[in-house]
């Protein structure tokens, strides 16, 4: 059995976010670039599952679309325990040609299970994985909390309002998870990065996919107007302004 | 003429706010290309039911009745969706902002090479080309998405348009279209808690974090929330911890919320957490440090230890219930 997990390069969350001169893009120099982290998870979650396995799962690939600045990124997935890579080489451009890039680049390799992140941190786009079950035409599961493989049988939880339900894919099938697939996730060891080094990273050229939206220009958020402080002795005052003042209640 | 398709979701055969929020911003879509608004029912739906779509502007509804539907597979729905925009020659389709849109709006996407903008904020502001705003880096700025396919196809972020009651005389035309019905997927399980304001749907969300320092701490809150008719939510390292369960946690990696109130108490307000609640359109917080980038986001603040001022607020928040 093999899995495939997809990995979006993604500035790290924390960044302030700046935009360029003529606002016509976002300003990404000196950014810290992550692996998505819901993808981080999917990767954590996979690795888990093949480590459980007894043997039955042999491999976990891990795959990017992205050009060559996207490998210290792809370095990391294989450090936290993934046994290979493959980068196809060219800019991401949106989560429709990303998704047309992967099942071109993936389409003769048989994965069993395929992981994505429900969006990534960055254009919060929550497209990909199921854009690219539909050119695989396979099966997809969204909101997946949980997997589990029990024999030949595959089972996840799928959130929904106010719970979950259990559903059983046919193979193969791509998984679009959520928080709660696994509890943390990993971080690479010492020995990790060391071994990640010599892991293969295979290049592949893309297919030339072409995208479907394209952003035009970018704002930033409006500054928001000062806290209204409320004496805490005096929380009266709080229920008298969200009625009257926000009319919210 | 222009014609847009709004997919609708029901809950037991119920529709949610979210629907009716969908199906009035399709209907104002529609209008400005001086088009009309035809909705798409998948499921078993009564036909009173389906007739509140008219409310807002919807002037027709594709009623696919298939019990085999009872359950979501991505792909069938998916195939429902295609059919039914071939069907009606529907240049945008309009999807709420929902898990069930997310886990189908992509697949039609890609079956009808349609270019898909997830969670736009706002009417478009421009028809041609189609170009909508929509939120990129969790808030931290705003994007206008050209869409330059044929057909194009947005989903609605929840509470971003509203509802716009515009009556018209609904049509309720029964549509079968040809479709695989062997599901790929089969759902085995549900569960699924009753009688609680769920979090997506709140109105009113009520969120602790760890300034409430333990899970045996939580009744207080959860007696403010049942005194507004509120949701409960936490904060990542309380579901982290433990203390409360993983489907309440609200923020970056956890659920994006965008309720009127949003309480946020003992949370200092990390970063990825305001990302997860920014779009609140009231935020008041309770916290001890005045510090705390919470104050930042909030709208009203009350400085001091939670644990102490919930029971007052719970005693001004019942008075108030009872006077009004």
């Amino acid at each position: 059995m093999k899995i495939l997990v997809c990995i979006s390069n993604v500035p790290d969350t924390t960044t302030k976010i700046k935009l360029t001169g003529d606002r016509s893009a976002v300003d990404l120099a000196n950014v810290q670039w992550i692996i998505n982290p819901w993808d981080e998870l999917a990767l954590t979650r996979a690795l888990e599952l093949k480590e459980g396995s007894g043997g039955k799962i042999d491999k976990v690939t891990v795959i990017s679309v992205g050009d060559k600045a996207a490998e210290p990124t792809m370095r990391k997935a294989l450090a936290i325990g993934a046994d290979d890579a493959i980068r196809v080489d060219t800019a991401p451009g949106d989560a429709y040609a990303v998704a047309h890039e992967v099942s071109e680049a993936i389409k003769n390799e048989n994965y069993d299970i395929v992981l994505c992140g429900i969006e990534s941190s960055d254009y919060n786009g929550s497209a990909m994985g199921g854009m690219l079950s539909e050119f695989l035409e396979v099966p997809s599961v969204s909101s997946v909390s949980k997997l589990e493989i029990e024999g030949d049988l595959v089972k996840v939880n799928r959130e929904i309002p106010g719970g979950f339900e259990v559903v059983e894919p046919q193979l193969p099938f791509v998984a679009i998870v959520q928080k709660g697939i696994t509890k943390e996730p990993r971080i690479p060891s010492m020995r990790g990065i060391m071994m990640a080094r010599k892991k293969p990273l295979k290049v592949v050229a893309a297919a030339a996919a072409d995208a479907l939206t394209s952003f035009t220009g970018y704002t930033p958020p409006q500054a928001k107007a000062a806290c209204k402080m409320i004496d805490a002795e005096n929380v009266g005052e709080l229920v008298e302004l969200l009625h009257n003042e926000a009319k919210i209640i | 003429m222009s014609k847009v398709l709004i997919y609708t979701e029901n809950f037991d055969g119920k529709f949610k706010k979210s629907n009716f929020e969908a199906a009035s911003y399709g209907a104002e879509i529609a209008k400005q290309l001086g088009g009309e608004a035809t909705a798409l029912s998948i499921g078993n739906v009564a036909d009173d039911e389906l007739k509140l779509l008219g409310a807002y502007g919807v002037r027709k509804v594709l009623n696919f009745k298939n019990d085999s539907f009872a359950d979501l597979d991505n792909q069938a729905y998916a195939s429902v969706v295609a059919k039914a925009v071939e069907k009606e020659g529907a240049e945008i389709v309009i999807f709420s902002g929902s898990t069930t849109a997310k886990a189908i709006a992509p697949r039609v996407s890609v079956k009808l090479k349609a270019g898909m903008v997830f969670a736009t904020i706002g009417l478009p502001k421009n028809l041609s080309p189609l170009t909508v705003p929509k939120k990129v880096f969790h808030g931290k700025a705003f994007a206008d998405v050209v869409i330059n396919s044929n057909i194009k196809i947005i989903s609605l972020a929840q509470n971003s348009f509203g509802l716009v009651e515009n009556a018209t005389g609904i049509i309720i035309e029964a549509f079968d279209a040809d479709v695989d019905t062997t599901f790929k997927t089969k759902v085995t399980n549900v569960e699924k808690a009753t009688g609680k304001v769920l979090l997506n749907d709140a109105d009113i969300i009520v969120s602790g974090g760890r300034g409430l320092k333990g899970a045996e701490n939580w009744p207080p809150l959860e007696e403010l929330a049942e005194i507004l008719g509120a949701a409960t939510a936490c904060s990542r390292p309380v579901s982290d911890e433990g203390w409360r369960p993983h489907s309440e946690h609200v923020g970056q990696t956890g659920k994006i919320v965008a309720p009127n109130l949003y309480f946020a108490l003992g949370i200092s307000g990390a970063i990825q957490h305001l990302a997860g609640v920014s779009s609140s359109k009231v935020i008041v917080a309770v916290n001890t440090d005045i510090e705390a980038p919470v104050f930042q986001a909030a709208d009203y603040g009350i400085i001091g230890d939670v644990q102490k001022i919930l029971p007052k607020l719970n005693e001004a928040f019942r008075k108030f219930k009872s006077e009004n």
